[in-house]
């Protein structure tokens, strides 16, 4: 919560982009859980968008990706200390 | 005839002798075979650690078989990996125009443990 008169220093906040669409990736793959890990928290609950700056199609594209990880129990539906 | 793209992977449970495993692989791949599908890629992925117990086991055999097949043949290949107890679990998923050029690459090695960063997913 930023506070009225506390300065904001608009160096640090970059503005999110969605890496998809700027690497040019097009497909999502589910069975390698390395890049999955950097769209889910440390309990292994996927991050929302506005944290992971996907753009909508994306981000519903990396959710399906980790649900059927999760199916084929390369990530966890639970944890905690993932990373 | 009209064939799509799919790529299986299923979990072994990882109590059976090597020959049971290579056996069980190959009595689905041949299934496919049979059934008149191109089998275009069958990977091993070996013994690995899973990130949670499946029938009270910790590890299990992954398997990926890559395959272009009839749309009717898939309902018969679940119902066969579904009757074979010695598979724990698999997932068929359908592989659009992305998901064909980003298997051929992998295929063709670009990403294994070349470099982790970013670009690994799949450009």
């Amino acid at each position: 919560m930023t506070l009225v008169n506390e300065p904001i220093n608009r160096g640090e906040i970059r503005k999110k982009y969605c890496r998809f669409k700027r690497h040019g990736i097009k497909y999502i793959d589910y069975k390698d859980p390395n890049f999955l890990l950097k769209f889910v928290n440390e309990q292994g609950k996927i991050l929302p968008r506005r944290l992971t700056g996907n753009s909508a199609k994306y981000q519903r594209k990396v959710a399906q990706a980790i649900k059927k990880a999760r199916h084929l129990a390369l990530l966890p539906f639970v944890t905690d200390g993932l990373k | 005839m009209f064939q799509r793209n799919y790529e299986a992977v299923f979990i072994l449970t990882p109590v059976l002798s090597d020959v049971q495993m290579k056996d069980t692989v190959d009595k689905f791949v041949n299934l496919l075979k049979e059934e008149g599908a191109d089998v275009i890629n069958v990977e091993n992925w070996g013994l690995k650690k899973m990130a949670y117990a499946i029938e009270k086991k910790t590890t299990g055999f992954y398997v990926l078989v890559e395959f272009k097949a009839d749309p009717s043949l898939i309902s018969k290949f679940e119902l066969e990996l579904r009757r074979d107890e010695k598979v724990m679990r698999f997932l068929t998923t359908v592989l659009d125009k992305h998901g064909v050029a980003y298997a051929e690459r992998r295929r063709k090695g670009e990403f294994n443990k070349k470099s982790e960063t970013k670009e690994e997913a799949a450009k």
